[in-house]
């Protein structure tokens, strides 16, 4: 994917993100994120039936690669069981830490590759992952 | 002005970041290397040369921070790793020994997080009550002060001049209330000292605390001043080496007099003798003088500022050397790294100020706030970047 492209979707993922807005909804768990350099800011609320994540939604107050990545997360993880949701997981994190990786499972969020080779900006796109991490935790 | 002094700026970079910390001069450097190269030797022991010079030297700072703020005596000056540290001890060696459950502290909703957070844990441990003084316009007002001020006040606790905004706050009026009805008077002077003539004699201040690297100085060194009489029942918080007289296996031990009494352990020696020539660096050029030429920065900046639509600034009325600002509808950190991209040093995000966001409505900023090197050039270029930010994504994504 070029430079183009990922830039188009992560801004296109910034500028209208999917499922921004909570809802009052008490069989939704929810996480608070926020990473170390105390600014981005992001709640993060998964429901599950089943064994199955089948609805998330974020809110709050971050830069665009950690909007935009919570947006393609919310995308991209919908619909998926434990170890659906585990795989890809892990495979984004090889992406960020520059190791081998299945492209094919992440699809969109390959658009992050660069940004993890920024130390500074490697938080800002795992930071709406932290609160998957913890998800899978408690499946 | 001063500009060859600072090795870093030949980097090209843009250095705006001089609330966080400063640039260093060369003979702050060479102060640290010619210690640890010439002459290394610990303080208070005098039994040979270099020993000798350490201390004279150590000492001879503590006498320069006196003029400095204009202290009455040496023994008035402590040093501590930082103004955080500073404050910790005003809080935990004298004001948990001073009050007691009910007694109210007055701070503000902008003070730093070094400010606030030893107070609120005081409040837990002996159950003294946090008040804030309101804000108007985000300011300190002297008709705020007098009518937060109850039977119970104990503790007025401000910033000089605020990290985020850089408002100046009237302290000499305050200090003069505080003698007037008996309150102890605590300044935190990180965002002053650096910047303008402090006088703590004359502001009537009780315990001031401020940090060296501010103020073109080394990381790690830190001044508590405090009124003679009342370091005097300031209780270490830390204990040990170089600061007791005796001690013996039968319990009983005694400490040594102010100002030794208060620096446990082998001081940041370095640190400090470095310290020393940043203050005379400083008293070279004259606090009044800096003072003035920060404010025409921010004048200046602020002018070329009105040209841009789609940048927000958020203490325009309010004097000083700091400049808040958004680019709008862009996320503050975003702001910075595009920023970055052209070698311009800003600080993004809630500056360790967290709860003045209830009264600010906004949670994140950027903040530029110069000092005695910035120019009037650096400021045009980083309005020809803010002036092309249309494009900031392209930068930054």
């Amino acid at each position: 994917m070029d430079t183009l492209t990922r830039r188009n979707i992560m801004l296109e993922n910034y500028q209208s993100p999917y499922h921004r807005g909570l809802v009052q909804n008490e069989d939704y768990l929810l996480f608070n994120t926020s990473n170390e350099s105390c600014i981005d800011h992001l709640d993060i609320q998964y429901q599950v039936t089943d064994g199955i994540i089948t609805d998330i939604r974020f809110d709050g107050e971050a830069c665009a690669v950690s909007t935009s990545a919570a947006s393609l997360m919310i995308k991209t993880f919908i619909g998926k069981n434990k170890e659906e949701a585990l795989d890809i997981l892990i495979n984004y994190e090889k992406m960020l830490s520059g190791e081998a990786y299945d492209e094919t499972m992440l699809k969109d969020l390959v658009v992050y590759e660069d940004i993890g080779k920024q130390p500074n900006r490697k938080r800002c796109a795992y930071l709406p992952f932290e609160s998957l991490r913890k998800l899978l935790q408690k499946m | 002005m001063y500009r060859e002094d600072f090795e870093i700026l030949k980097t090209g970079v843009i250095y705006f970041d001089n609330s966080a910390t400063t640039l260093k001069p060369k003979c702050v450097v060479d102060a640290t290397v010619d210690y640890y190269t010439k002459y290394t030797a610990n303080a208070h022991r005098g039994d040979y040369d270099n020993s000798l010079k350490v201390d004279m030297l150590y000492e001879g700072v503590r006498d320069k921070v006196r003029d400095f703020i204009h202290a009455k005596s040496s023994k008035e000056i402590i040093f501590t790793s930082g103004t955080t540290d500073s404050l910790n001890r005003v809080v935990f060696g004298f004001m948990k020994n001073h009050l007691k459950a009910g007694d109210e502290v007055l701070l503000t909703q902008a003070e730093h997080a070094s400010n606030i957070l030893p107070w609120l844990e005081l409040e837990k441990e002996i159950g003294i009550a946090v008040k804030y003084i309101p804000l108007e316009n985000h300011q300190v007002i002297m008709n705020h002060v007098l009518d937060s001020i109850t039977d119970k006040t104990k503790v007025i606790s401000l910033a000089h001049v605020t990290n985020v905004l850089g408002d100046e706050r009237p302290i000499r009026e305050i200090g003069e209330l505080c003698k007037e009805k008996g309150i102890y008077f605590v300044v935190d002077g990180a965002q002053s000292v650096p910047h303008r003539p402090v006088d703590v004699e004359n502001f009537g201040i009780d315990f001031l605390a401020f940090s060296a690297h501010k103020m073109l100085g080394p990381t790690g060194v830190g001044v508590l001043y405090g009124k003679e009489e009342l370091l005097e029942e300031l209780h270490p918080t830390a204990v040990g080496g170089g600061m007791n007289a005796s001690f013996s296996s039968d319990g009983s031990f005694e400490y040594k007099s102010l100002p030794s009494r208060l620096e446990a352990g082998t001081p940041n020696i370095a640190g400090v003798i470095a310290f020393g020539e940043a203050l005379d660096y400083l008293m070279k050029i004259g606090m009044e003088n800096i003072y003035q030429y920060e404010c025409s920065l921010k004048r200046y900046f602020l002018s070329q500022l009105a040209s841009i639509d789609h940048v927000t600034v958020y203490n325009k009325d309010i004097g000083g050397s700091i400049v808040t600002f958004n680019i709008d509808d862009v996320f503050s950190q975003d702001t910075a790294v595009y920023l970055n991209h052209y070698h311009i040093c800003v600080r993004a995000g809630n500056h360790c100020a967290k709860i003045l966001k209830e009264d600010l409505q906004v949670k994140n900023t950027c903040r530029v706030s110069f000092y005695i090197y910035n120019t009037k050039e650096e400021i045009d270029e980083l309005i020809r970047v803010l002036k092309k930010s249309k494009d900031i994504f392209r930068i930054v994504l």
